[in-house]
Formats: C-alpha cells, sequence, structure tokens
C-alpha cells in the first residue's frame, strides 16, 4: 500500500463515524496498539515537550524504510501518534520527507497540529521530517 | 447606584445579558466553565466598544477637540467608577495597566527601585507564574531573596510557616487573593496586618478574587491590588493596579514617554503627577472606558448573592465529582470559591478536556501556569472548571454527565 493509499483508507474509516465522540474512541483504541518505544530509550534526547502532553519518538532505518516507535502520557495525543505512524511507517526517507500528511485535515484531527496546540504533536512531525530528511542525506 | 437599588439576583436573566453563551459548539449548547482563563461579556461592554469606535474615537488628554474631550472624559470616568468599586480613597490611586501580569511587573520594577541588597520577598507556594517570575527577576537584578511560604495538601496557605518566614528584612509580600488553580481564598486582610507589622508592603494579586467577590482595599488595607479587565468582564488588554497614594509617589515611573511627562528637556524631565506617572503613552482607551461599563454593570449585581450563588455552584460540581472512583479533588481548602480541579488516576487532564470541549464544554487542562504547585502535588496538571455568576445548575448536571462518560472512555 502506497503512502497515499494508507491516508484514503484512514480517511475512509473515519467517514464512517457520525459524531465526534465516535471518532475519538477510534483514536483511543488505536492509541493502546501504537507500536511503543522501549523504555530504556523513553530519554530526554527523544522528549518532544509539548505544555500540556509529552511525546517521545524513535526512528530506525532498516532495509532502507524508516521504522517509529513511540509513546505518549496522554492517550488521545497516542492515539493521533498512532495514524502518523501507520501512514509513515515502512516508508522511505525520501516519501516520508515528501509526505503531505492530509488525511489529518479530512478526518477533522487538524487542530491538534497547529502550532497553538499545547501537546507537542506538531514538534513530532517536524522530527519525523528531520529525521527523514537527515537519512536522506546519507544515503545519497 | 446604593445597595438598595440593586436588582435582585437571577441567573436566567443575568445569561440573557451574555450574548457569547447562547452559541453552539459542535451542536451542543456551549457550556463555558473556564472563567478563571476569561469571562464572557455583557451587551453593554460590547456596545460600549461597538460606540467607542464608531463614535467618540479620539487620542485622550492632549487634545481640544471635541472627541478627544469626550474620550478623555468617559476614561477618566472610568476610573473612578473603578475607584468607587473598589472603595479606594482617590482616583489617582488607580493606574490603568494591560492587565494583571502588567501591574505585577510594574510594581516589581518600580517599588524595587526603592529595595536593596539583602532585602526580602515573601510569596506562596500557590502563586500564578506572573507572581512568581517578576520577582525572582527583581531579586536578580537587586540581590534580593524570594521567600516562598508553603502549603498544606488540602491547598491552604501554611500561616504558622509564613510567620517564620515573614522578618524585618521582608519588604513585599506578594500573594494571590483566590488561587486560579485550587480556588483557595488566602485570608489577606490577616496578612497585610502580619506584613505591616514587620515593616513589609503588601501586593494582592486580585486577578480571581475582583470578578467573585465585593472588594474593598481599605479594608483590606494592602498596598497594591492588581486584577484583569479581561477576567471581569471587561476587555483584554486593560487591567489596574491600585496603590496607595503615598507609596505610588515615592516610586519612580515604569516606562518613559508621551503623557507621564510634565516637562521634557534634553538635559532633564519632570514628571507628571499620579495616576500619568504610571501611564506612559496612549493607553488602552477603548478597554478603559469599556472595563468602566462592566464595572457598571458589576454595580447593579447584588456581589454577596453573587459570591453565594457561586460558591454554592462549585460546591455543588465538586459533590458530584467526588463520587467518580478513581477521582481526585485537588484544592479543597476549608475556604474556596468558584474552582474546582480534579485528577482522575490513570487518565491524562488533556485527554479529559478534548473530550470535554467535543461534548461543548469549556474547561481548561494542564498547569494553569503554576507549574510548582503541580510539582508540589506530584501531578503534570489538572482539570479545571471554573464558574462564573452566570453559570447553572444544568450546565453543572450536564458536565458532571459529560466527565463521567469521558472518564469511562478513557478507561
Amino acid at each position: 500500500m502506497t503512502l497515499e493509499e494508507k491516508q484514503q483508507e484512514i480517511i475512509s474509516e473515519f467517514e464512517l463515524f457520525d459524531d465526534w465522540m465516535e471518532k475519538y474512541e477510534y483514536i483511543i483504541d488505536l492509541g493502546k496498539e501504537i507500536p511503543l518505544i522501549d523504555k530504556d530509550k523513553k530519554t530526554d534526547d527523544r522528549l518532544i515537550r509539548g505544555c500540556q502532553s509529552n511525546v517521545w519518538l524513535d526512528a530506525e532505518v532498516i532495509d532502507g524504510k524508516l521504522l517509529f516507535t513511540a509513546d505518549a502520557d496522554a492517550i488521545i495525543t497516542k492515539g493521533i501518534i498512532g495514524l502518523l505512524i501507520r501512514v509513515l511507517n515502512n516508508e522511505t526517507p525520501e516519501s516520508v520527507a515528501k509526505a503531505d500528511l492530509h488525511f489529518i485535515k479530512t478526518i477533522g484531527l487538524q487542530e491538534h497540529l497547529s502550532p497553538t496546540r499545547a501537546n507537542g504533536l506538531l514538534s513530532m512531525v517536524q522530527k519525523i521530517k528531520m529525521t527523514a530528511l537527515l537519512n536522506l542525506d546519507s544515503t545519497t | 447606584m446604593t445597595e438598595g437599588t440593586k436588582k435582585p439576583f437571577i441567573v436566567r436573566e443575568i445569561r440573557q445579558e451574555f450574548p457569547a453563551l447562547r452559541q453552539l459548539i459542535y451542536n451542543k449548547n456551549l457550556i463555558y466553565f473556564d472563567n478563571g482563563a476569561t469571562s464572557q461579556k455583557p451587551q453593554v461592554v460590547l456596545d460600549a466598544i461597538n460606540m467607542y469606535y464608531s463614535k467618540d474615537n479620539a487620542n485622550i488628554h492632549r487634545g481640544v477637540h471635541f472627541m478627544s474631550q469626550q474620550a478623555t472624559t468617559e476614561y477618566e470616568k472610568a476610573r473612578v467608577t473603578i475607584q468607587n468599586y473598589i472603595h479606594a480613597k482617590k482616583s489617582e490611586e488607580i493606574i490603568f495597566t494591560k492587565g494583571t501580569t502588567d501591574g505585577i511587573n510594574l510594581v516589581a520594577f518600580s517599588f524595587g527601585e526603592l529595595l536593596s541588597e539583602g532585602d526580602e520577598i515573601l510569596i506562596t507556594a500557590m502563586e500564578h507564574h506572573s507572581n512568581i517570575v517578576p520577582w525572582q527577576m527583581l531579586c536578580q537584578r537587586k540581590n534580593l531573596t524570594l521567600r516562598v511560604a508553603p502549603i498544606n495538601k488540602k491547598g491552604e496557605l501554611i500561616i504558622e510557616e509564613f510567620d517564620k518566614l515573614l522578618n524585618s528584612k521582608t519588604k513585599l509580600v506578594a500573594v494571590t487573593h483566590i488561587s486560579n488553580t485550587l480556588g483557595t481564598i488566602n485570608p489577606v486582610k490577616e496578612l497585610a496586618v502580619k506584613a505591616h507589622a514587620v515593616g513589609a508592603k503588601i501586593l494582592v494579586d486580585g486577578a480571581q478574587s475582583i470578578q467573585h467577590m465585593p472588594i474593598d482595599v481599605v479594608d483590606l488595607n494592602c498596598d497594591f491590588f492588581v486584577f484583569s479587565g479581561h477576567k471581569v468582564f471587561g476587555p483584554t488588554g486593560i487591567g489596574v493596579l491600585y496603590g496607595k497614594e503615598a507609596l505610588l509617589d515615592k516610586m519612580p515611573p515604569y516606562q518613559g514617554g508621551g503623557d507621564m511627562i510634565s516637562r521634557v528637556t534634553f538635559e532633564h524631565t519632570t514628571y507628571n503627577e499620579l495616576p500619568f506617572k504610571f501611564e506612559a503613552g496612549t493607553p488602552h482607551i477603548a478597554g478603559g472606558i469599556c472595563l468602566g461599563k462592566a464595572f457598571e454593570f458589576l454595580s447593579e449585581l447584588d456581589m454577596d448573592a453573587v459570591q453565594k450563588y457561586e460558591k454554592e455552584l462549585a460546591e455543588y460540581a465538586q459533590d458530584m465529582l467526588d463520587t467518580f472512583e478513581g477521582l481526585a479533588i485537588i484544592g479543597e481548602a476549608k475556604k474556596k470559591t468558584s474552582v474546582v480541579s480534579f485528577v482522575v488516576e490513570g487518565i491524562h487532564p488533556f485527554d479529559i478536556g478534548t473530550l470535554l470541549d467535543k461534548q461543548g464544554i469549556a474547561v481548561r487542562t494542564g498547569h494553569h501556569c503554576t507549574q510548582p504547585l503541580m510539582d508540589f502535588f506530584q501531578i503534570p496538571g489538572t482539570v479545571r472548571a471554573s464558574f462564573a455568576f452566570y453559570n447553572t445548575r444544568e450546565e453543572v448536571d450536564i458536565f458532571i454527565a459529560a466527565v463521567e462518560k469521558s472518564i469511562n472512555m478513557l478507561k
């Protein structure tokens, strides 16, 4: 499945929900299933501090593909991380760096990625992109 | 308006005055429980903003033309309205600021100029960052010592510890009247007596009290009282510093510029009299005038009835929340009002706040600009519902059901 197909799949899943609470119920469930970062990797350099909730992110390149693990102290934040990881995992640094994560807006969660939102998710996306760019440099 | 002419306090009627309360959020009737952060505005304030910019807009104090004089009259009338509301002796003691933070910074700078190495500032462990950081900056600038009076687990100031920290080196006690996070009401009148007994002055942060109870600065005998306009049903960007005249007279100006001068030459400038000495530059004219309107609105209310109603509302909410398993109320002072802060075991406040928002309920989550207080309770933050007189029991019932639903989803 391409990165775009993965986004479309999430969009169709969210179209099934009638209201916000159903969407969030789903996001909360996703938060319980994300590839968790190892406890010993929850160090300050992998911590993205939000004003309210904190995110930990680790990225590895295996066989030219990026693999992310993460954690957050708030479950909704974790669920949204779950969505991001689902789209970006197992992609090349190049496609991650270029990725236009339009699905977030389409499913109505753009507020979580706005600069004024205090949950660290925007910084997390920026860090993912930065990681992708750095790995792009090392492979070319 | 005299006591006898005050309108009886009827919530349903009061609500009609606040258009912002009549809206749907995510298709639900808005329940606004974030009054500790900012209050909604009554129609008279909204009309006054419109009227000012539609008709009276002109720069004040220096103009000879009609509009300038009209604006000046309205602005100075507002100052007197506020003076009367808080029972200050003179209108010169009412300094318009940008807000509570600005007022505290003004005192930290100008009163701070009168202090010298070795002097001490005493605050409490429940202060908002804006009543901590300006004092830290002052202490660095002038080599002073900042002391912090501790609180107990209920969120009450420990008076015996406060007494121990208060000494002849203490030059200023800076304390919140009501904690924005806990709702604790501090005994500021009693603290003022203690401060004065050692020769210290006292600043009361009234950001969370001015909208909830009658304020009499002479009765409190505080040297400074600061608050923000937007938390007391007025506009943002305007606030008030009350200071005793004799003290304000001794303090050097905070900022230099127009309006605060008497005579300027390149060699020497003499400063204007109070209150203008502390009001450099074109002020927030519309803000001042409309804050005056907010206080006119408040003057017509029976504030004793308001205070009782808000306390009962907060207690009702707290009692209902207290029945939830795993939920802990943060701040259980005997004397508290208008605020209920809580945490739920195993659930992050951010998650509850997000789910409440989607049910049309505005609360605040996080550290509420009181990080040292969160450290004391060893929590990342709380969910805070903060009430105003326009909130109702029915809203509390909906809120309680929404909290229950949220907790069940997040378990």
